[in-house]
């Protein structure tokens, strides 16, 4: 796989480039920094938005650019085409941003991405920030209240309570050497045990941050992780007042059957060797 | 979406799976009447939802009289908050076996799951619980499907008779065909009886299909609303509510935020009144938002807690300025608002609203719990001075 970190900045593909939503981030992408090499609209080769030309498939853009990343800004029931064609074409990473993509179609991307050896973040994520090289997704990279240059990994499965958890460790003089911005699906392609290996793996991060929500058992499989990883893990679960059986919000953050609370997620991050904070204000204290 | 029993038998029935003999009955009349040509029957309380057996929501009759009587007895009860209205009324089936059968979606292995059991007629986490041996879970490829010949291996899992085995294979290949085509999240038949014939029938059956999958699944029945009033009116206005038994509305922007906020209130002794997020699209339709929070009449102090992202806060503010201007409530409202577009949406509050946002959520989230206690321990004076006036 191609790797994510690292000095350069990731050469961009936008899928639905030419859609409101692609138009609006590709221009904010390029003002920060990122490195937008070509956009896809079926039907739209020739074309450019900004300095940026648009190719038809994502063949036609890879014959005539190295790709380390596709986004993906199409709407949700087209999501696994876009994701297929790109994982197909040979794009080694791919971050999806729709929210209510079907789960089969999900299932579907992440078993043709397994077969590729290809990455994909989300669905429903806000993609990834590089604070001082780039960011690719829905995350306003630029913002230089929530990021900065640093040696924190934060990960987490929303993008609101990324948001939050940020700000303060900007306000504390911290910053991030990656926020990487999961997904709210029961079902996403980059998981936090995938974060913390690469965290792990990243020279430049010194400290993780794990922002877990209710629902599924992504943070229990992250506590098993924590076992065998060196970083120190900060960890906040989100949802301790969601009620049995309501999805809040986010259609992965669903407590069934007395499984997946945050009560159960604390313990075995706990248990694992994480700093658990109580509520997310006390996040930075726990970095210290 | 919760398939109920019926409708989920007619679509595994008309995919080939056999099904008792039965009819719906709306009424105690016609529950009579299918008993008086089935013999005895089951009658079973039509709910989105399942455990309705433990609930006493299944009731065996041997006679028309029993089951005109149970049908009246659920018709019109309530199961997990839904009021029944039809009772499936099913000719009773002489039961040799009772297997399991599901096929769901594993998040952790991201592929289907088929589970199969010859435990079945029991809650299958019970019986995971105790005896996982006696479950079993086959992982198939969704690129392959579910072939003849690994159907073969899973339905031999069960140790049935040989003659047996082909038959269930063959239903697990239209079960499976079923999940996929219907994109659902769950198929279940629990149990799968093999009757005194020895043929397979299935005697109930659960499905769930994927909300974000409805736009391509034509010919389903229409979706029972669920939920409180409010939940319910939230939901015919595209807004996932949840709410709860507390006196603070909060808004928040983003699911995650959202759900911190709540956990923020309860850590400084508050209690939440609901979840709304107006986060993601949402974000530009705050106006409504509002309204849907302050319509709660237990909400006596407001909480409104943003930290943007992709979501503008300036956005965010204006819809919701424009609604408090409209809706001029009494309660008092605490923000906090941080992220994309922060400098214009604390300007727009201070100008149109006259309230200085907080620096911190902890401050925000504070003042909005104290907020609460007043109003309520004020409401709870002036009832106390009302009832001393009325004894006077």
């Amino acid at each position: 796989m191609t790797p994510l970190f690292g000095p350069e900045p990731l050469r961009v593909l936008v899928q639905g480039v030419t859609g409101n939503e692609g138009t609006y981030w590709t221009e904010q992408m390029l003002g920060y920094g990122s490195r937008v090499v070509a956009g896809c609209t079926p039907g739209k080769g020739g074309q450019h938005v900004g300095p940026v030309p648009v190719y038809s498939t994502v063949l036609d853009a890879l014959d005539a650019h190295a790709i380390d990343v596709s986004v993906i800004f199409v709407p949700a029931r087209f999501a696994k085409g876009a994701a297929l064609e790109a994982i197909e074409a040979g794009v080694p990473n791919v971050v999806v941003v729709a929210e209510f993509v079907p789960i089969h179609d999900t299932m579907e991307i992440l078993a043709t991405a397994k077969r590729a050896e290809a990455r994909v973040i989300g669905p429903n994520c806000p993609g990834i920030v590089f604070p001082g090289r780039d960011f690719i997704g829905i995350m306003p990279g630029w913002s230089e209240r929530l990021f900065a240059p640093g040696r924190i990994g934060v990960v987490s499965r929303s993008g609101s309570l990324g948001a939050l958890v940020n700000l303060q460790l900007v306000e504390a003089g911290l910053g991030q050497s990656a926020f990487l911005g999961l997904g709210g699906d029961p079902m996403v392609g980059t998981t936090f045990v995938d974060a913390l290996a690469m965290f792990e793996a990243d020279p430049g991060t010194d400290a993780v941050v794990l922002l877990g929500e209710v629902g599924g058992l992504m943070e229990e499989d992250a506590a098993e992780a924590i076992a065998t990883t060196t970083k120190p893990v900060v960890s906040f679960i989100a949802g301790a007042n969601a009620p049995e059986g309501k999805k809040m919000g986010h259609a992965g953050a669903l407590v069934s059957n007395g499984r997946g609370t945050a009560a159960s997620k604390m313990q075995s991050l706990r248990a694992a060797g994480a700093a658990v904070a109580e509520v997310p204000t006390d996040i930075v204290s726990l970095l210290a | 979406m919760f398939i109920e029993e019926a409708d989920a038998k007619a679509l595994f029935a008309a995919a080939g799976i056999p099904t008792p003999i039965g009819a719906l009955a709306d009424s105690a009349v016609v529950a009579r009447q299918v008993g008086e040509s089935l013999g005895p029957v089951m009658v079973k309380a039509q709910v989105p939802s399942g455990k309705r057996g433990k609930a006493g929501g299944i009731v065996a009759a041997s006679t028309p009289t029993q089951a005109a009587e149970a049908a009246t007895r659920l018709l019109g009860a309530e199961f997990a908050g839904v009021v029944v209205e039809r009772v499936l009324v099913e000719a009773q089936v002489d039961i040799a076996r009772e297997l399991y059968v599901a096929v769901t979606v594993d998040p952790q292995r991201r592929c289907p799951v088929i589970i199969v059991s010859a435990s079945g007629g029991v809650d299958i986490e019970e019986v995971n619980a105790e005896s996982p041996q006696a479950v079993h879970r086959v992982e198939i490829p969704i690129a392959d499907g579910l072939e003849a010949a690994a159907a073969l291996d899973i339905a031999a899992l069960l140790g049935l008779a040989e003659s047996h085995t082909p038959t269930l294979a063959g239903l697990l290949v239209t079960l499976y065909g079923l999940f996929r085509s219907l994109d659902a999240q769950l198929v279940e038949i629990n149990p799968l009886a093999i009757d005194a014939s020895g043929a397979l029938i299935a005697l109930d059956a659960k499905l769930i299909i994927d909300d974000n999958a409805l736009f391509r699944q034509g010919g389903l029945p229409a979706q029972r609303p669920s939920g409180t009033a409010l939940e319910q009116r939230a939901a015919e206005q595209d807004f996932l509510l949840v709410e709860l038994d507390g006196d603070v509305g909060v808004l928040a922007n983003g699911a995650g935020l959202t759900m911190s906020t709540m956990d923020a209130v309860s850590a400084q002794g508050g209690r939440p009144a609901n979840f709304l997020e107006v986060g993601g699209m949402a974000y530009k339709r705050a106006t409504p938002a509002l309204a849907l929070v302050l319509s709660n009449p237990n909400v006596r102090s407001l909480l409104v807690n943003l930290c943007g992202a992709y979501a503008r806060t300036d956005v965010i503010a204006e819809g919701l300025i424009a609604g408090w201007k409209e809706l001029a409530p009494e309660v008092p409202v605490s923000f906090c608002i941080h992220g994309t577009g922060e400098e214009r949406a604390r300007m727009l509050v201070e100008t149109e609203l006259g309230i200085s946002p907080h620096d911190t959520m902890v401050a925000a989230v504070n003042e909005a719990v104290a907020n609460a206690a007043d109003a309520t321990a004020a409401a709870a004076a002036a009832a106390n001075d009302a009832s001393a006036e009325a004894t006077t």
